[in-house]
C-alpha cells in the first residue's frame, strides 16, 4: 500500500509542522476493528487484552482494548486485509464482527519526554508516567477531538479521525506556541 | 497627597527594583512585589474610584480578595474590564483607571492574555497557605503522593515541603464532585486554567476580617485593621499617620504595635467591649476627623487620617459551602464556621475552620438615628438603612434581602457584608444571633474572564473543530465557498470567473441535469452492521423491510423516533448475508450509531449484531447526470455499468481508476448516478480523475435544488421532529406487515391519523420569478386579515430551478395533498406571494431519467 501512488494520507502536507512538536505521521497503518464475546478471546491468533484500557503488542500485531467486546488490531501499513483474514479464520465458528478500518483513523506518534506535558494541556486523563505506563491505551479527547491514545515505552500513539487531523495539529501547535515549547 | 512608604516592613517588595505604572493618567512608581493597591497607597492616592450609585469617593479597604471598594479597569498590558486593586500585581507599564461598580467592555476587541487549560491529577490538593495542612501533607509526601498547593497570593505564606508542586497567583474558582477543582493561575505572560482531579482536598483558605458599619464608614481612610498591618509589614506602606482603632477583639493589639513601630500615632482605640465605638467620620475626600461615642453616650472627636476597623473574622468557607458544606454559628467568634457536613474527600483546616480566630463581641454597627450612611456593601452602595427597609417591606430571609438590595452580588460576593447583613436582619426581626447565616456562596470564587474559560477554544480554527473530507484540499484549490454542516465544512458552490452564488448554482444544476456533475458526499455517516441477526435488527430500526434485500442491492429507509416521527434517513446496502452498510445523514451519524447501540444493549441484547462506525473509512464521490456512465467508464473499470447489469439501487465491487471501489446506483437528484465508495486514502485520486474526465463539481446548494426538484426530503429541513412518513407522502415506506419496528405503535395513535395534518407539497409561485422565503407562513388570502391570522402551513425549502426556468418551493401544508391545483399565499414581512399547490415532485415525476 505504501507504494500506492494513488493513496494519500491525511496530514501528508503537515509532516514538517508535526516534527516541530516531536510528532511523526505513521501513514497507512493497518487497523482492524474486532467485536467478539471476550469469552472467546483465547481463540485469537495473538493475545487480546482483557484488562480495560490496556494493549498487548507482540511486535507484529498490537491489540488495543476499546470495550468489553471490542478491540482494535494494529499492524504494519498495508496489512489490513491480512489481519481481517487472520481474525475471520480464527473466529470462523463464532459470532463476531471484523471490519477493516485502516483509513478510518490517522496514526500520529508523539515522541520526546515533553509529550506528556503537551498532552496534559488537552487531555483530561492522568498521563503521569507512574499511572500512564507503557501498555496503556484509552479512548479519550484531545481538546474537542476524539482520539485513541496508546502508550509505548518511547512514544505515545494518537489515532484520530482524518476529518479532525487539521484541527488537532493546529491545536497541538497552538499549545506548543502558547506554553513556550512544551513537547518535543 | 504624600508618599507613604516607610523604612520598616516591606517583606514582599524589592526596593531596588522600581516599577513605573500609570493611574488616571498620572505616571507613578512602585516596587517589584507591590500590588496595585499597595503602590497606590504608597503614592498617597486616596480616591481610587467613585461609588456606582451615589458617586461617593472610595479608597482601598482591604489587602485581598475581600476588597469591596477600590476597583479599576486595566488597559495595559492586558485589558480587564474591572478588577479590585488588591488583586493586581504591579508590572511595568501597567495602565489603570478607576472604575465604579460595573465593568465596561470596549467595542473594539482588545488584546487579552493568552490562556491555556491544563489537567492535573494529584492525591492531595491544598487550597491556600493557611495553617493546619502540614501534618497531612507531610505524611502524603513521605508516601510518594502527588501534592499540589495553590495560593491566591504571589507568595506561599508557609514553607512547603520538598516534593510538592506549588502554584502562586492561583485561585481555586470552584470545587465540584469527586475532588474536581478548577484553579485559575494568573501568570505574567499567560493564564492557565487548571482542571485538577484530587483524591483529597484540604481547604486552608484562612479567614476574612469583617468591618463594622458606622456613619460615613466608606470614606477613604477607613480600612480593615488586618489590612493596615499587612500594608506596613509586607509592602512598607503606612496608610496613615494618626490611626483610630475600632475593634471588637484582641487581634488589633498587634495591629496597634505594628502601627506604632512604623511611626504612627494612635490617638484612640474604640473597643466595643469597653463601650466605645466610632460614630462617624469627617473629611473632604479622606478621613480627617473621627467621631466617637462612649458607654454613657458621651461624644468625642479626634483628628485622624486612618480608621483601622476589626469586627472579627469570618472563615473563608465559600468553596466548602458551594460543594454542599453547611455552616454553624459560633458564639465566641460571633461568626459562622464550617459544620461537620460536606463531602468526605474535603477537609477544612485552620482559620477556614474557625481555628485560631480571635474571640470577639457580636457587634455589627454603631447605633444611630440616621443609618443611611452606614454602608454594609460598598460596591452596591447599600446601607444598614437599606437592609432595615427591606425587612420593613416584609422580607425575612437573607436570600430575599439579597435580591431586594443586591447586597452580596458585587465582585467581593459578600465577603465583608454577608455576616453583617444576616445579623442585622436577625436583630431587626427579633431573632437570636445566628438564626440565619449569610447567603450561599457559588463558584467562581473570584471573577474570571471569559477568555480564561475559553482557553484555546477561540479563533477561526480552534473555536470548534472544522471537519474536512479527504478531498477538501481539492475544493480549496478550486476556490470553493464553504458552509458549515454540523462540524463539517462542505463546499456550498464552486464559483467560476467571479460568479455569484445564484449563477454558480444555476450552472452546476444545469451541468448535472444535462451532462455530468460530481459531489463530494464523503460526509455521509456510515455504519457497518454485522452479525447473523443484522437483517432482523435493521427490520426493527427501519420502517421498511431490509431483511429481504438481496446481496448487491440497496434500499432507502426511514428511521422513526418512538413518537413515530421521522428521525433520520439513509440507505442500506447489503454486503453479505450477515453484513450491511447503512448510511445516515451527515449530521445524524453519531446519533444513529448511539441509537443502534442503545437498542442493542438495552432492549435486544439477544440479537447477535455488532455496529462499527466506518464514516471516515470511505470517501464517496457521487458522479451524476446523463453523462455519468461515460465519465465512470472513461476512468477504467471492471464493473459493467450498463443499466441491465447494474440496475437502479444496486451496487457492485470492482476497480475504478485503478483503485478498489464499490459502485452504487443511488441518486439524490433523479439522474443516472454512480456513487463511488473508495477508501478515504483514494478519495482525492478518484475525485481528480472524475473532474479531469469532465464532470462539473457541484456543492451542497446545487444538491439542495436538485433533490428538491425531485421532491426528495432532507431530514431536518422538511422535517422538524413532528413529521411522519405519511406527512411526507411516503406512506409506502412504512411496512406494518413485517413485524414490529421503532415508532410503529405511535403511527396508529390518534394524532398521526388525523385528517388535517401538514403534508408535503410543492409550491409554484404564480410569478415564476418570485422566490418565496424559506420559513414563510402560508395563509389563505392575498390580504392579511387582522391577527390572529389562520396559518395553513410553512415553507421548508425554496429555490430557483434552472431546468424548469422558474422558482419553486417545498412546503408543509395542512391537508396539502387535497389542495393540489389550489392557491395559497406565502407571507413574509407583511407581503404575500400567490403560489399554486402542486405535487412535491416538480421534475421527472415518472423517474424516466435515472437510468440515463
Amino acid at each position: 500500500m505504501t507504494a500506492d501512488v494513488r493513496a494519500r494520507s491525511p496530514l501528508a502536507d503537515r509532516v514538517a509542522e508535526l516534527a516541530t512538536i516531536g510528532g511523526e505521521l505513521v501513514p497507512f497503518l493497518a487497523q482492524v476493528d474486532l467485536r467478539v464475546d471476550p469469552a472467546y478471546a483465547g481463540l485469537a491468533p495473538y493475545p487480546l487484552p482483557l484488562e480495560p484500557d490496556t494493549a498487548v503488542d507482540d511486535g507484529r500485531r498490537a491489540a488495543l482494548w476499546l470495550g468489553p467486546d471490542e478491540w482494535l488490531i494494529l499492524g504494519p501499513p498495508g496489512g489490513g486485509a491480512e489481519i481481517v483474514g487472520e481474525l475471520e479464520g480464527a473466529f470462523a465458528s463464532i459470532d463476531r464482527s471484523v471490519v477493516d478500518v485502516s483509513a478510518n483513523r490517522v496514526a500520529i506518534e508523539l515522541n520526546g519526554p515533553g509529550r506528556f506535558d503537551l498532552l496534559a494541556h488537552l487531555c483530561p486523563l492522568d498521563l503521569d508516567p507512574r499511572v500512564w505506563t507503557a501498555r496503556r491505551c484509552a479512548q479519550t479527547l484531545l481538546g474537542r477531538a476524539q482520539v485513541i491514545l496508546q502508550e509505548r515505552t518511547d512514544a505515545t500513539g494518537i489515532l484520530v479521525r482524518p476529518s479532525f487531523t487539521d484541527y488537532l495539529v493546529d491545536l497541538l501547535l497552538a499549545v506548543h506556541g502558547a506554553v513556550g515549547g512544551v513537547g518535543a | 497627597m504624600t508618599g507613604r512608604r516607610v523604612d520598616v516592613g516591606g517583606a514582599w517588595i524589592d526596593r531596588s527594583r522600581p516599577i513605573g505604572f500609570t493611574f488616571e493618567g498620572r505616571e507613578l512608581t512602585g516596587f517589584e512585589g507591590d500590588t496595585l493597591a499597595s503602590a497606590l497607597l504608597a503614592n498617597g492616592v486616596d480616591v481610587v474610584c467613585r461609588s456606582p450609585i451615589l458617586g461617593r469617593p472610595r479608597g482601598i479597604v482591604s489587602a485581598g480578595v475581600e476588597e469591596s471598594s477600590a476597583f479599576v479597569q486595566l488597559s495595559e498590558p492586558w485589558f480587564e474590564p474591572i478588577v479590585a486593586v488588591t488583586m493586581v500585581n504591579l508590572v511595568d507599564g501597567l495602565v489603570a483607571t478607576g472604575r465604579p461598580g460595573v465593568g465596561v467592555l470596549p467595542i473594539d476587541p482588545l488584546p487579552t492574555k493568552p490562556t491555556v487549560h491544563r489537567h492535573a491529577h494529584v492525591e492531595f490538593l491544598v487550597v491556600g497557605s493557611g495553617e493546619g495542612w502540614h501534618p497531612t501533607v507531610g505524611e502524603a509526601v513521605q508516601r510518594g503522593d502527588r501534592v499540589l498547593l495553590v495560593e491566591r497570593e504571589p507568595r506561599f505564606a508557609a514553607a512547603s515541603p520538598d516534593g510538592v508542586t506549588v502554584l502562586t497567583n492561583a485561585t481555586a474558582l470552584g470545587l465540584y464532585d469527586d475532588g474536581y477543582a478548577v484553579v485559575d493561575e494568573r501568570g505574567p505572560e499567560r493564564d492557565t486554567l487548571w482542571h485538577v482531579r484530587a483524591g483529597r482536598v484540604i481547604l486552608a483558605t484562612g479567614a476574612h476580617e469583617r468591618p463594622i458599619a458606622f456613619a460615613d464608614d466608606d470614606r477613604p481612610g477607613v480600612m480593615l485593621a488586618g489590612a493596615v498591618a499587612r500594608y506596613i509589614r509586607d509592602f512598607g506602606v503606612l496608610p496613615g499617620q494618626r490611626a483610630v482603632i475600632f475593634t471588637t477583639n484582641d487581634s488589633t493589639r498587634e495591629v496597634a504595635q505594628t502601627l506604632t513601630d512604623a511611626g504612627a500615632e494612635i490617638p484612640f482605640v474604640a473597643d466595643v467591649r469597653l463601650g466605645w465605638a466610632v460614630a462617624g467620620t469627617e473629611g473632604e475626600t479622606h478621613v480627617e476627623v473621627v467621631h466617637l461615642v462612649g458607654p454613657q453616650g458621651e461624644r468625642r472627636a479626634v483628628e485622624a487620617d486612618l480608621v483601622a476597623v476589626s469586627g472579627g473574622c469570618n472563615p473563608a468557607a465559600q468553596l466548602f459551602r458551594a460543594i454542599g458544606g453547611g455552616l454553624r454559628y459560633d458564639e465566641p467568634l460571633a461568626t459562622y464556621v464550617p459544620d461537620e457536613s460536606g463531602p468526605d474527600w474535603l477537609e477544612v483546616v485552620g482559620a477556614a475552620a474557625g481555628i485560631g480566630l480571635p474571640p470577639c463581641a457580636a457587634y455589627w454597627y454603631t447605633p444611630a438615628e440616621d443609618l443611611s450612611t452606614h454602608f454594609v456593601d460598598l460596591q452596591r452602595d447599600q446601607t444598614v438603612q437599606d437592609v432595615l427597609d427591606a425587612v420593613g417591606r416584609g422580607l425575612r430571609s437573607v436570600e430575599h434581602v439579597k435580591r431586594a438590595t443586591y447586597i452580596g452580588t458585587a465582585i467581593d460576593q459578600g465577603r465583608t457584608s454577608g455576616v453583617l447583613t444576616a445579623e442585622i436582619v436577625n436583630a431587626a426581626l427579633g431573632w437570636e444571633l445566628g438564626a440565619q447565616g449569610p447567603t450561599n456562596a457559588r463558584p467562581p470564587y473570584v471573577p474570571v474572564p471569559f477568555s480564561v474559560l475559553a482557553g484555546m477554544d477561540r479563533g477561526p480554527t480552534l473555536l470548534d473543530p472544522k471537519r474536512t473530507t479527504p478531498i477538501h484540499a481539492a475544493h480549496v484549490e478550486r476556490g470553493a465557498v464553504f458552509e458549515n454542516v454540523g462540524q463539517w465544512l462542505r463546499p456550498r458552490y464552486f464559483p467560476e470567473f467571479e460568479e455569484d452564488m445564484e449563477s454558480a448554482v444555476a450552472r452546476e444544476c444545469l451541468a448535472l441535469r444535462t451532462a455530468a456533475g460530481v459531489l463530494d458526499a464523503s460526509t455521509l455517516g456510515k455504519i457497518e452492521v454485522v452479525g447473523p441477526d443484522a437483517a432482523v435488527f435493521l427490520d426493527r430500526m427501519y420502517t421498511n423491510r431490509m431483511s429481504n434485500l438481496a446481496v448487491g442491492s440497496i434500499r432507502y429507509g426511514f428511521m422513526l423516533g418512538l413518537d413515530g416521527m421521522v428521525f433520520d434517513d439513509g440507505v442500506a446496502m447489503r454486503l453479505a448475508d450477515d453484513r450491511y452498510l447503512v448510511t445516515t445523514t451527515t449530521g445524524g451519524a453519531a446519533a444513529v450509531l448511539d441509537r443502534f447501540e442503545e437498542w442493542l444493549q438495552t432492549e435486544w441484547p439477544e440479537l447477535r449484531v455488532f455496529c462499527t462506525s466506518v464514516t471516515e473509512q470511505w470517501a464517496v464521490v457521487a458522479v451524476g447526470g446523463p453523462g455519468a456512465r461515460d465519465i465512470v467508464a472513461s476512468l477504467g473499470t471492471d464493473v459493467d455499468l450498463a443499466a441491465e447489469a447494474l440496475p437502479w439501487m444496486t451496487w457492485r465491487a470492482g476497480t475504478v481508476a485503478g483503485v478498489p471501489c464499490r459502485v452504487c446506483r443511488v441518486s439524490f437528484h433523479g439522474e443516472l448516478s454512480y456513487e463511488l465508495h473508495v477508501s478515504s486514502w483514494h478519495g482525492r485520486h478518484v475525485w481528480d480523475a472524475v473532474v479531469a474526465a469532465g464532470a462539473v463539481p457541484y456543492g451542497t446548494e446545487a444538491m439542495h435544488v436538485l433533490r428538491a426538484e425531485k421532491g426528495y426530503v432532507i431530514v431536518g429541513q422538511e422535517t422538524d421532529g413532528t413529521v411522519t412518513p405519511d406527512d411526507l407522502g411516503m406512506g409506502w415506506i412504512v411496512n406494518p406487515a413485517k413485524g414490529d419496528f421503532v415508532g410503529k405503535r405511535s403511527l396508529v395513535r390518534t394524532d398521526p391519523l388525523r385528517m388535517d395534518r401538514k403534508q408535503l407539497v410543492a409550491l409554484l409561485p404564480h410569478d415564476p420569478a418570485a422566490l418565496v422565503v424559506e420559513g414563510a407562513q402560508l395563509v389563505g388570502s392575498a390580504d392579511l386579515p387582522k391577527p390572529p391570522v389562520p396559518m395553513l402551513g410553512h415553507v421548508t425549502s425554496s429555490y430557483r430551478s434552472t431546468i424548469l426556468g422558474r422558482t419553486f418551493a417545498l412546503a408543509m401544508l395542512k391537508d396539502g395533498r387535497a389542495m393540489h391545483g389550489g392557491t395559497v399565499w406565502a407571507a413574509s414581512n407583511g407581503a404575500t406571494i400567490a403560489c399554486e399547490v402542486a405535487s412535491a415532485v416538480v421534475y421527472d415525476a415518472e423517474d424516466r431519467r435515472r437510468d440515463g
